[in-house]
């Protein structure tokens, strides 16, 4: 029976094409780079944070990675820094720039993927895919997004029966000047709805400052700031005083949301948690199954 | 000292400063890689970082810094006012405009560019607005005829608030995005050089330089004061048009390739004028050349000072320049007591 054994070596021959396609991405994901905050806890949480040799700024989570050296901020970038630590694989999120910079890195011979677009809770899977795919961990990913994803069902689930009542102002910075609020297309505001509430500043896109009158005419029921700001401020008490809101609903019952900044708008694996988190923080009355 | 020597000491200073930033940075390259690498047959990481990330970005400083000090140079002859610098008639408050327009008009413009040109549409923006912006201050200046330079430097500083409160205006208006840009963009670096920048701003300087050297003597006549400059046969508005016209054309290019760099243009021309005297045939090439050495300077601190990271490129030349020019006054000082 000649067939059988043909049929055996083409498949033996495929299996070692794929071992060492396999190998060669696992070889090639020996020195890794990963750009941008969101990317580099997708990697961490794949197993894959042995390989990550440096970061940016803005990977302040896990505490492993925060502690990797950092080359700076994620839109200014610098090639032969980069270059100096002699990365085999730089993983950059689509903000990764100046865009100079990243042609310069991929002149000098480096392999620069760039991670997929979007924001919202929609881009987080292609997110995992993607760094899952670069450093060939595509079972890791494949797992992580449907438990992301399953967890995320969940807390839709227990969300359903809860009304859209309280409305938020989410302020990223307070006490320098005018507070800046985020508007309609940020990340804050997304969280907001997923999580069950409305954003009172509806009246702009993007982060804008809040003057005293407006923040007052809004009337939310709830302040939410990331724990930067409520640090540089000196307190949860003294950033709802310097925020100009503590003549409103949210400022008179002492109603203020403090939570961790990349978590609560990074949209990664940590989402879910993020969106149960404030969830119960802004529906303290309902009985939340989370 | 001597100028001659003076003006060689500062040709030498910059050219080692060039060669230092051509063959140090945070990737160790040995001096044969390097010597390999402009000789084009190193092996490619080598030859990318030399010959595509150091050498252009060493002749883009070495372009903007001399262009930045010339202008300096010849807007304070022109203007008699030792506080004068390019910002004062308006080239980086136009650039800046011009910039920022495109960053946050970049959605409505992109349509209308094809895809080729969309990379120079933030420096052809920048250089129109600085062109546009000086010729009004110009036009503005201008009475019967005549130019007045103390209503020349009010003019730039309206000029200068407008187009400040418009940058403003938009960046109110900007998105996330388009505000990390612009912010990025308003403190300067050479980090994303190119042949193509370095060469375009090469030629503009080059081109500036040699319109204003042919001033040079004007500029000297002109410190005796407008009236004594016109009857020794001096077109004093001829003079100051080209002043104006090669100035931002100088400082123009620079700031659209790199951004607003401050500090060079007001300071260098002191430098230069300390040690080669008062003469603008003297002065200016001297001051070319410390304007050079000096963005060479600060840019190689740059890179070398945190890496991986780089710190804007305009936080360093006030840093290495400030001290140096302290130095300099307080030595002559204690020399002339």
């Amino acid at each position: 029976m000649p067939a059988l054994p043909m049929l055996s070596r083409r498949r033996l021959l495929a299996a070692a094409g794929a071992l060492l396609v396999a190998t060669r991405v696992r070889a090639a994901a020996g020195r890794v780079l990963v750009l941008g905050g969101d990317l580099v806890e997708i990697a961490f949480a794949l197993g894959a944070g042995g390989a990550v040799i440096a970061t940016d700024e803005t990977a302040l989570w896990p505490p492993e990675a925060e502690a990797l050296p950092k080359v700076g901020y994620l839109r200014q970038l610098s090639a032969e820094g980069i270059l100096s630590l002699a990365p085999d694989l730089v993983l950059a999120s689509p903000d990764a720039g100046p865009p100079a910079v990243m042609e310069q890195l991929r002149a000098a011979g480096l392999a620069v993927e760039v991670g997929p677009a979007g924001t919202g809770f929609a881009a987080v899977a292609p997110k995992i895919s993607f760094v899952g795919k670069a450093l060939g961990r595509e079972a890791e990913a494949g797992a992580l997004a449907a438990r992301v994803a399953a967890e995320m069902a969940a807390v839709e689930a227990a969300l359903a029966a809860v009304p859209d009542t309280p409305s938020v102002v989410f302020l990223i910075s307070v006490g320098r000047g005018a507070p800046m609020a985020a508007g309609s297309g940020t990340a804050a505001d997304a969280m907001i709805r997923l999580a069950h509430a409305r954003n009172a500043v509806a009246g702009f896109e993007g982060y804008k400052p809040l003057s005293a009158e407006a923040a007052v005419g809004l009337a939310p029921d709830a302040l939410l700031l990331p724990e930067h700001a409520v640090d540089a401020a000196g307190g949860a008490e003294r950033a709802l005083a310097l925020s100009g809101l503590a003549n409103t609903p949210a400022g008179r019952e002492g109603r203020v949301v403090v939570m961790d900044g990349l978590k609560l708008l990074g949209f990664g694996p940590r989402t879910p948690a993020a969106v149960a988190e404030l969830a119960r923080a802004l529906h303290p009355d309902a009985p939340l199954d989370l | 000292m001597r100028p001659a020597a003076a003006i060689a000491g500062f040709a030498l200073a910059a050219l080692a400063l060039a060669v230092a930033g051509i063959a140090l940075g945070p990737v160790p390259l040995g001096l044969g890689e390097v010597m390999a690498a402009l000789g084009g047959t190193a092996e490619p990481r080598a030859q990318a970082i030399v010959a595509e990330i150091r050498a252009p970005r060493v002749a883009l400083a070495a372009a903007v810094g001399g262009g930045l000090a010339l202008s300096g140079t010849t807007l304070q002859g022109l203007l008699r006012n030792p506080l004068a610098d390019p910002g004062l008639i308006g080239v980086t408050a136009g650039a800046a405009l011009g910039a920022v327009a495109s960053i946050v008009f970049a959605d409505a413009l992109l349509g209308t560019v094809p895809s080729v040109l969309r990379p120079w549409l933030l420096p052809a923006a920048a250089f129109a607005g600085a062109v546009a912006t000086t010729a009004l201050v110009f036009a503005i200046a201008r009475r019967g005829g005549t130019t007045h330079a103390a209503t020349l430097i009010l003019a730039g500083v309206a000029i200068n608030a407008i187009a400040f409160s418009v940058v403003g205006l938009m960046t109110y208006m900007s998105d996330d995005q388009e505000l990390r840009d612009l912010t990025f963009w308003s403190m300067g670096g050479l980090g994303g050089a190119t042949w193509r920048a370095a060469a375009l701003a090469t030629l503009c300087t080059l081109v500036a330089a040699a319109g204003l050297w042919r001033l040079a003597r004007g500029l000297d006549l002109l410190q005796l004061g407008e009236r004594a400059a016109w009857h020794a046969g001096l077109e004093v508005e001829r003079v100051k048009r080209a002043a104006g016209l090669w100035s931002a054309l100088a400082v123009g290019a620079g700031t659209a390739v790199a951004g607003p760099i401050g500090f060079i243009g007001l300071v260098a021309p002191h430098i230069a004028r300390l040690c080669v005297g008062p003469s603008h045939r003297l002065v200016a090439p001297a001051a070319a050349l410390i304007g050079a050495g000096l963005l060479l300077a600060a840019d190689l601190g740059v890179r070398m000072i945190v890496p991986p990271a780089e710190p804007p490129v305009g936080l360093a030349t006030s840093l290495i320049g400030g001290p140096f020019f302290l130095w300099l006054l307080l030595a002559r000082m204690r020399r002339d007591a």
